[in-house]
């Protein structure tokens, strides 16, 4: 396509947790550091910085990005925070990507930070100024409500048991374990997880990701700074987004279109016409136990309905066909909102270099895919990552 | 620049005080309308869209939930970006760059006239740990940096209130401004002082309002069916300096220079006093728009700003013209949308559709943002008819 090549060159990340002693600007630089020590780079050396961060009502917070650049590394450097809600994590890497690909930069730093448990008593109450003010907010929803409706739709159309769901949260509970970042990593079984109380049926504790504080950083830069600093390099090979419709209670819940639209945005950038065979890690965005296997679905990484069945199969384990979350995810590693997409694009950096450690899939993967989902039932972002240099 | 990029499109609601007869969604379809129209496309052959706004602001929580509707955005590419306008002109000017996308649409508006307490809305943009339980209204911050930025330059309260005078009278002729009054320098130096030395005056109120710019890539700009005149993009430019009030430079505005440093390398100017013919530039309180043309290098001296203010240059026929729009003070500050208005205005000059505001032989412009207290970031964009 005669675009700039991007490499992902050093990733960082801190640790997951329900209550944080850093502030954000901390947290964030925490992450921003350890990506550049791991990049072997300075702060010197990045041209720009982009930002991501979910809503300003966690932090209590009016223009949060302005407040977080000086954590972030954006002092006196041109900086911006790029937002779209859950999905924030990981279209940051697009974010970045444009910053190098356009020529403007040479070298990008992205940092996701999210700092949720200064939202007392709980960040759910934010969430509700998520909702249209004049038809929803006076039914005083919440996101247990409507994430129990759509899985509850998934379910339905295809019918998928809640024990099949529960699969996903006992596989990624257990994959967390081998991550040092992770705030939930567990040995669970179904029976487990049907035990824990429902929140809102089918909706169980356990399917259900816990709120987080943390960040997430990667550096990117252009091919020829890429050459200089690492033999190692991951590329960019594709990125992909897409908003639908405000009106999320007017669609069909049961498929996601705008992460298949994304998806294939992501996919014909990266060149890749049979997503199931050219893709080796995904991780979808798990906030939900039912969303990994929905999304992998939007991914056209299964067939419509079929994600549940090649999870029994053991098809996303680990050492399975199509490793699926191999960091553990939301459910298992934990959900600082943005920091959580960005903690998938730091596992993909890692898996691809076959420096995973105890979570290193096995057969030198090549390429990855790692997704996130927001707003109102309604965003998808995806980045396709691997060894190979774009044409 | 790598990759030609146009602005083929722009479309703006009149910002005013209060718009009762619309809401949001209805200003940004206007807005889109205007826009698409002016730029000979339909929405649907637009391939990305950027919306420019802070949550706060709205009353709700992210934002791009409620954008993709009335903009024709539905299942396509949509991001915020928590910036202003003119951070979101760089962005798409990127995304086009890049190779990703051909056409792109930036979004900004303001619906200030539904912030109930504006000021205490402000207030959560300060430290919450050093800053905010000192209890101060934040556009305190704005008086403290304008009593240090006089002493040190030796601008004086009265050069200052010139400032204030010609851009309130410039919006008399622009039909977009809020705010038009025929006032003199003495008419605001008599006027009461709401943060010393800054005068209430001086201080630009909010304004609704909503404007969308469509960019495109050299060739796109070009294939058009219907074409309005494409104004290039020479330039963009974005930067922060310490958002900590207690490491930031109070008197030299950082970001602004950095910005116009990196606008001016790609466009290849030297002498932006010389080679630049109209400059729009943050005026959110007076005498920001003296600071913020030092930065962007006009004046080489602090003082030559103040004397040229106080001398008539910087009137829409004197040698420097800034703000013939009447500026924020004018048009009212319309939160992101502010540096999009002035967007809209270079380009209204740059194709010749002025009207009676019409300067001649305006091949290159200027515009230039600032995000307000207590913020330290801004953007500057460059603009070309050639």
């Amino acid at each position: 396509m005669g675009m700039r090549r991007v490499a992902v060159v050093g990733a960082g990340i801190t640790k997951f947790m329900r209550r944080a002693l850093e502030t954000p600007k901390e947290l964030a630089w925490l992450a921003s550091k350890a990506a550049l020590d791991s990049a072997g780079m300075s702060l010197d050396q990045i041209q720009g910085v982009v930002h991501g961060t979910a809503p300003d009502a966690f932090d209590g917070l009016h223009m949060k990005g302005e407040y977080l650049s000086d954590g972030s590394g954006g002092w006196k450097k041109p900086y911006l925070r790029c937002y779209v809600g859950g999905g924030t994590g990981v279209y940051a890497i697009a974010q970045g990507w444009f910053h190098v690909a356009s020529g403007l930069f040479d070298t990008a730093l992205v940092v996701c930070e999210e700092k949720m448990s200064t939202c007392l008593p709980h960040p759910q109450a934010a969430f509700l100024t998520i909702f249209d003010n004049i038809t929803e907010q006076p039914l005083k929803p919440n996101l247990l409500w409507i994430f129990a409706l759509e899985q509850n739709r998934y379910m339905a159309r295809h019918g998928i048991t809640v024990e099949e769901i529960a699969r996903v949260s006992v596989k990624n509970k257990h994959n967390a374990l081998g991550h040092p970042s992770a705030q939930l990593g567990a040995e669970l079984t179904v029976k487990d997880v049907l035990a824990s109380e429902i929140m809102a049926w089918p909706v169980h504790r356990l399917m259900v990701s816990p709120t987080s504080d943390g960040a997430a950083a990667v550096v990117l830069v252009a091919e020829d700074v890429a050459k200089t600093l690492t033999d190692q390099p991951i590329w960019v090979q594709g990125v992909g987004w897409c908003l639908d419709s405000t009106y999320w209670t007017n669609r069909d819940l049961y498929y996601p279109e705008y992460v298949e639209k994304a998806a294939w945005m992501a996919y014909k950038m990266a060149g890749i016409r049979e997503p199931r065979k050219e893709i080796n890690i995904a991780e979808p965005y798990d906030p939900f136990a039912y969303k990994e296997l929905h999304h992998l679905e939007g991914l056209q990484l299964a067939p419509k309905g079929q994600a549940p069945k090649l999870l029994a199969d053991g098809v996303f384990d680990r050492d399975g066909d199509l490793p699926v979350c191999p960091s553990g995810g939301l459910l298992g590693v934990g959900n600082p909102i943005a920091a959580a997409g960005t903690m998938k694009i730091c596992e993909l950096f890692w898996q691809l270099r076959g420096e995973a450690g105890a979570r290193q899939v096995p057969g030198k993967p090549r390429r990855g895919v790692a997704q996130a989902w927001g707003d109102l039932m309604q965003v998808g972002t995806v980045v396709v990552m691997g060894t190979e240099q774009p044409a | 620049m790598p990759g030609r990029v146009a602005i083929i499109g722009v479309g703006c609601t009149p910002a005013r005080a209060t718009t009762p007869y619309q809401s949001f969604k209805e200003l940004m379809f206007e807005a889109a309308q205007r826009a698409y129209l002016d730029a000979g496309l339909e929405a649907h052959e637009i391939e990305s869209f950027v919306t420019c706004a802070e949550d706060l602001n709205e009353g709700l929580s992210i934002f791009d939930e409620y954008t993709p509707d009335q903009l024709g955005a539905v299942q396509k590419p949509m991001h915020t970006l928590a910036q202003d306008g003119l951070h979101g002109i760089a962005d798409a000017v990127m995304q086009i760059q890049s190779g990703l996308v051909e056409v792109v649409a930036v979004e900004a508006h303001s619906k200030a006239s539904n912030i109930r307490t504006p000021d205490w809305i402000l207030d959560y943009a300060v430290d919450p740990v050093w800053n905010r339980p000192l209890g101060f209204n934040p556009h305190a911050l704005a008086g403290l940096e304008m009593n240090h930025f006089l002493h040190e330059t030796g601008i004086t309260s009265d050069q200052c209130a010139h400032v204030t005078a010609k851009n309130r009278t410039n919006a008399l002729r622009n039909p977009l401004a809020a705010y038009p009054a025929r006032l003199s320098p003495e008419d605001v130096a008599r006027s009461p002082v709401a943060f010393h030395p800054l005068r209430e005056i001086e201080m630009a109120q909010t304004a609704d309002g909503c404007v969308v710019v469509v960019l495109a890539s050299d060739d796109r700009a070009r294939t058009r069916e219907v074409k309005s005149p494409p104004v290039w993009v020479r330039g963009v430019g974005f930067a922060n300096d310490s958002p900590t009030l207690e490491s930031r430079d109070w008197l030299r505005a950082e970001y602004c220079r950095i910005a116009a440093q990196m606008a001016y390398r790609q466009a290849g100017i030297h002498n932006p006093a010389r080679e630049i013919h109209l400059f729009e530039v943050d005026d959110t309180y007076a005498y920001k728009e003296l600071q913020h043309l030092v930065a962007l290098g006009v004046y080489s001296r602090p003082g030559e700003a103040g004397r040229a203010a106080a001398t008539g240059g910087t009137r829409p026929h004197g040698e420097t013209p800034v703000n013939v729009s009447g500026g924020a003070l004018g048009m009212g500050s319309t939160l992101e949308a502010t540096g999009l208005y002035r967007v809209a205005e270079l380009v209204a000059q740059l194709r010749g559709q002025a009207g009676p505001r019409q300067l001649p032989r305006v091949k290159l412009g200027l515009a230039q943002s600032w995000r307000g207290v207590p913020t330290t970031s801004g953007a500057v964009v460059i603009l070309g008819a050639e």
